[in-house]
């Protein structure tokens, strides 16, 4: 890992995101039946992982009895599903909610991590390397682990049962961000910065106006990335939220979940679950439409560091 | 970044204050046949998906860089599940692989082949889960994709002159090449299957989901949620997290030693 790096680190940075540069896809097989083969077989595969989503889709538009018929359209169209939902349970609420926590937690997590690692980017102090090696193990630290304290720690301070703990952690950086975005600043050449010093900027100054502007790509990876986490996290919201009106989706889509299928007492309501997972759904989607690029660069890049 | 390391020493001292019980909780997690359930289901779910979802990701971005731009719309496609939310997920598998009406079942009925009660049946609660989680590839694969691609093909060149194979050219090659993005993902899987929660706990726990089934799926961190926050039995669940704590600490470090002998790091690049 990086704790092991000489302290020349910063003569030497690993090479940046750069999220520009792409490596082409190499030429395609030359040999044309091969080829068609490989092609044939990615659409077959394409299928086995598309077809879950046309499946959704179409049973979320079906009257209850038809919902397992597996036709793929519906031979009744039935869209009031997504009403009926929508009426039964605080479905706007709940979006609302993770829409807000998430953007919130996003929002925090890019801006104090950045300012870390921008910190660890361009002083040079003794201990600098140890301090980020120590950054870098509470990664290693499980989740799991970290949750009761922290738990405890809200319960003091009264707030279990407010969505505060779902991102105000947040503001104290997430050592991953840290790690991705040091490794963006680093790429920046020096110059830039010390010619910023000598027209007087202070570290806040060039934080703001260089390094933020020039290390958008890679802002935006950990905001997208921060984001769909927290639009995921279930046990957080499990563990902190009781009262339905305080809901992100995930904990309100397991809520309708658990009322109603048979299983707790419902009446096997299948369709309105399935309605009210394509709305938590969507979104994601949506985002991975604007901003795949990102997606992907993003996570090749984690991978590459790895 | 100075709070998480107020955070991590927090973390000791609260430990310490349940601890001030003595070893009892320590000693009652031993006798506790439930953990011994919890941690071989956790072990079996793991070694399952680790290989799974290695193997397809990195069968899925060999076969798209083979076709040229064309992959570039698959790598799309494949990514896809990987946006879905792991609840979702977990409704998807409830609903797909109901034994009776299911989707998966109907097909395998296609073929001839008849579908167990994935949802029911403790023994195929588990497959059932590895192979939705396997669903959700597409980071694995990217990965893979970016590591591949990187290779420089004069290797290949050389390899095919002097004759060989295409598997002698995969074994030799390809996997020491992309050793270091494998070892990652190795370890990353890892991690993440031994504190895997959302998508089991979705289907098989909580009010109303809870059937004789759900032993089968009583992962190790669903345990310690439970303990922690139904039976507010906070300083057992703490002794619960640090036993996973030093299981994965010390699966990692195996991994790491291994990684010494099986990762090869072309160029200077650590």
């Amino acid at each position: 890992m990086a704790a092991t790096r000489t302290p020349a680190t910063t003569g030497a940075p690993t090479p940046p995101l750069t999220l520009r540069r792409r490596l082409g896809w190499p030429s395609p097989e030359s040999n044309v039946p091969k080829r068609a083969l490989y092609l044939l077989v990615l659409a077959g595969l394409s299928v086995l992982f598309v077809y879950p989503f046309i499946w959704t889709i179409s049973a979320s538009l079906k009257p209850r009895p038809d919902v397992f018929d597996n036709r793929l359209l519906p031979q009744t169209w039935h869209p009031s599903n997504y009403t009926e939902v929508w009426d039964l349970a605080p479905i706007s609420t709940w979006f609302l909610n993770s829409v807000y926590i998430g953007v919130l937690a996003a929002l925090t997590v890019t801006l104090s991590s950045s300012i870390v690692a921008f910190g660890f980017a361009y002083f040079r102090f003794p201990g600098r390397n140890a301090l980020f090696g120590l950054v870098l193990a509470t990664m290693m630290l499980p989740a799991a682990v970290t949750m009761i304290p922290v738990y405890l720690i809200w319960n003091e301070l009264n707030l279990v049962n407010t969505q505060y703990p779902l991102w105000v952690m947040n503001l104290f950086g997430s050592a991953f961000y840290i790690f991705l975005l040091r490794q963006f600043f680093l790429g920046i050449p020096r110059e830039l910065f010390e010619a910023a010093r000598m027209d007087g900027d202070n570290f806040f100054t060039m934080f703001f106006r260089i390094a933020l502007p020039l290390a958008k790509p890679a802002l935006v990876v950990a905001f997208i990335f921060e984001l769909q986490a927290s639009w995921n996290d279930l046990m957080r919201p499990l563990i902190y939220l009781r009262d339905d009106e305080l809901f992100t989706l995930p904990l309100g889509l397991k809520t309708i979940l658990d009322s109603f299928g048979q299983g707790g007492g419902g009446e096997g309501d299948y369709q309105l679950i399935i309605a009210a997972l394509v709305i938590s759904t969507i979104p994601m989607i949506v985002i991975f439409a604007l901003f795949q690029r990102y997606f992907l660069e993003g996570i090749a890049t984690a991978g590459r560091k790895g | 970044m100075v709070a998480s390391f107020v955070l991590s020493l927090t973390d000791y001292s609260i430990i310490e204050e349940t601890a001030y019980v003595g070893g009892q909780n320590y000693r009652d997690l031993v006798d506790d046949p439930t953990v011994r359930k919890a941690l071989t289901n956790t072990l079996l779910f793991t070694v399952m998906l680790v290989p799974a979802t290695m193997g397809v990701a990195l069968a899925l971005a060999m076969i798209l860089l083979r076709v040229g731009r064309a992959g570039g719309f698959f790598r799309t496609v494949f990514y896809l599940p990987q946006m879905t939310p792991p609840v979702a997920v977990a409704i998807l598998f409830l609903f797909l692989f109901n034994g009776s009406f299911g989707l998966v079942n109907r097909g395998l009925e296609l073929v001839g082949l008849p579908g167990p009660f994935w949802t029911t049946d403790p023994s195929w609660v588990k497959p059932g889960l590895v192979i939705m989680s396997v669903w959700s590839v597409g980071g694995t694969m990217v990965i893979y994709l970016a590591a591949l691609k990187s290779v420089p093909s004069q290797l290949y060149e050389a390899a095919a002159i002097d004759g060989a194979s295409p598997w002698r050219r995969f074994r030799d090659v390809t996997l020491p090449m992309i050793s270091s993005a494998l070892f990652f993902t190795f370890i990353i899987l890892t991690i993440a299957g031994l504190q895997s929660f959302t998508e089991a706990y979705t289907a098989f726990f909580g009010a109303g989901s809870e059937s004789y089934s759900s032993e089968a799926a009583l992962f190790y961190v669903i345990y310690l949620f439970r303990q922690a926050f139904e039976f507010f039995h906070m300083g057992y669940a703490s002794a619960l997290a640090w036993l996973l704590f030093v299981v994965i600490l010390i699966i990692t470090l195996i991994q790491v030693k291994l990684s010494n002998r099986f990762v090869f790091y072309y160029g200077d690049k650590k």
